[in-house]
């Protein structure tokens, strides 16, 4: 369920484009052709997918404040360890951005090898991708969320990625069609795509809610308890205070 | 202009107006988006921005004769990527409550397309000096837009400027709410940075039609 929550609501709700703007330089320069914002898109998919859990092993085991406690043994009971006061959480700009670009590179050597058909349609998207803002966005995101699992971190970057995929298609689609619509000149191009993506952004910020309901229905059963224990304590109290108020009168 | 001839003022005017690089170049657009809600997100990241492109188009020009050309972008990265460092945590000791406020969008800089844009276009190819300019006037060009779009959301959004209330009190209707003005709650959010910078852009290439694009 926790899965299903998280796909969805990276898709839709965080989107990576219409929520947080990241990844719009691309989004913007590769998105005049369907297919080339395919290609763009697929590659972004699969290097998210790629780094975000491989930076959430980074982080858990390196970056984070007392993370380096496996080094003597003590990963379950970190404050016994040697280890227990380093905080490297600084460094992490430079090692994600550095396993970005190691993976961009090592993808492009895999795929090159392997499905030459495959690389000749990313071919020039590809180094593109490690300046794409979307890439360390999420590995910045899961970080700063702090997702649990390396499963949860591995489905992030994959929905995030499908996000990003979804809405450069998209508005790749639009600016298709749009080339025969008489538009103000001075709004031609640039323009009008800022403004279709405003547009777009309004149309997903209705997804807002989707998942936010299911989460008031089903409080936990704990958080029930006290709750009517606190409502039961306050109208004793408002009890007590209007018989004061009653006897003072 | 001792310290500066006319070529040089144009290296760093030029970015402001015709050579914008968010308007007309296109770049660095994920991060000036995000932040501008309010004003003084925008001055902090806009200062931000023009340190790590100053310092950053110095070093590389510094070092442009010495950088394989095969491993350049990584060690671009590794570059800009220690600047932005030092800026977080300069942001983190003295404006802690801010640098929450712009939580992941400070280690953004580091892929804002503008910064590797100026180091593969200008700073490679060009000496310690005339890179620092570049990289100041390209950052000055960016923050002007973000303190605009700032200035507009905030004002237009909340009714005030760096918290401020320049047009009165909405609750207790004092100011311009006495005659029925109400706040526009939707340019806060998200969606109304792109349009900002859509109207934008429209003004500036509508004053100047040697901009328009060919459709």
């Amino acid at each position: 369920m926790e899965h299903v929550e998280l796909f969805f609501k990276s898709i839709f709700v965080d989107n990576m484009v219409f929520a947080y703007f990241l990844g719009m330089c691309s989004y913007l320069a590769v998105s005049k052709k369907v297919s080339t914002a395919v290609g763009l898109g697929a590659a972004v998919i699969f290097v998210l997918t790629v780094t975000v859990p491989l930076n959430w092993f980074l982080d858990q085991y390196i970056l984070q404040p007392g993370a380096l406690a496996w080094l003597d043994g003590n990963r379950a009971t970190p404050e016994l360890s040697a280890y227990a006061d380093y905080d490297l959480s600084f460094l992490s700009f430079i090692l994600f951005i550095a396993t970005i670009a190691t993976m961009v590179q090592l993808v492009e050597i895999i795929v090159e090898k392997f499905s030459p058909s495959l690389y000749n349609s990313l071919g020039i998207f590809l180094p593109l991708i490690a300046v794409n803002c979307a890439i360390l966005g999420g590995s910045l995101f899961m970080q700063s969320r702090e997702i649990e699992t390396a499963g949860l971190a591995l489905n992030y970057g994959f929905s995030s990625g499908i996000g990003w995929f979804l809405a450069i298609v998209a508005i790749a689609a639009i600016r298709e069609k749009i080339r025969y619509s008489n538009v103000p000149a001075p709004l031609r191009g640039l323009g009008i795509t800022f403004i279709i993506t405003g547009l777009m952004a309004i149309g997903f910020m209705s997804f807002g809610g989707m998942l936010t309901g299911g989460d008031d229905a089903t409080p936990s059963l704990d958080g029930n308890g006290e709750n009517v224990g606190q409502t039961e304590q306050i109208i004793e109290k408002e009890n007590e205070t209007a018989q004061v108020l009653i006897s003072e009168n | 202009m001792g310290l500066l001839s006319k070529k040089d003022t144009k290296l760093i005017l030029d970015p402001l107006t015709d050579d914008n690089p968010i308007t007309i170049q296109v770049l660095g657009i994920c991060s000036a988006l995000a932040i501008t809600a309010q004003l003084k997100p925008s001055i902090v990241m806009a200062v931000s921005v023009i340190f790590v492109m100053g310092l950053g188009n110095v070093v590389i020009s510094l070092l442009r004769n010495l950088i394989p050309s095969k491993i350049r972008i990584i060690v671009q990265l590794i570059v800009v990527a220690t600047l932005v460092i030092i800026v977080d945590q300069v942001l983190k000791a003295f404006a802690y409550e801010l640098s929450k406020e712009l939580s992941v969008f400070i280690g953004l800089i580091i892929t804002n397309c503008i910064i590797m844009g100026r180091f593969e276009a200008f700073a490679l190819g060009n000496g310690v000096w005339r890179s620092f300019l570049d990289g100041i006037g390209n950052a000055l060009g960016y923050g002007i837009i973000l303190i605009i779009v700032g200035f507009f959301r905030e004002l237009l959004g909340s009714g005030t400027l760096f918290g401020f209330k320049v047009l009165g009190d909405p609750i207790t209707k004092t100011g311009l709410y006495a005659i029925g003005y109400e706040n526009n709650g939707f340019m806060v959010l998200p969606p109304m940075a792109l349009i900002v910078v859509g109207i934008i852009i429209w003004v500036q290439r509508s004053r100047n039609t040697d901009l328009i694009e060919e459709n």
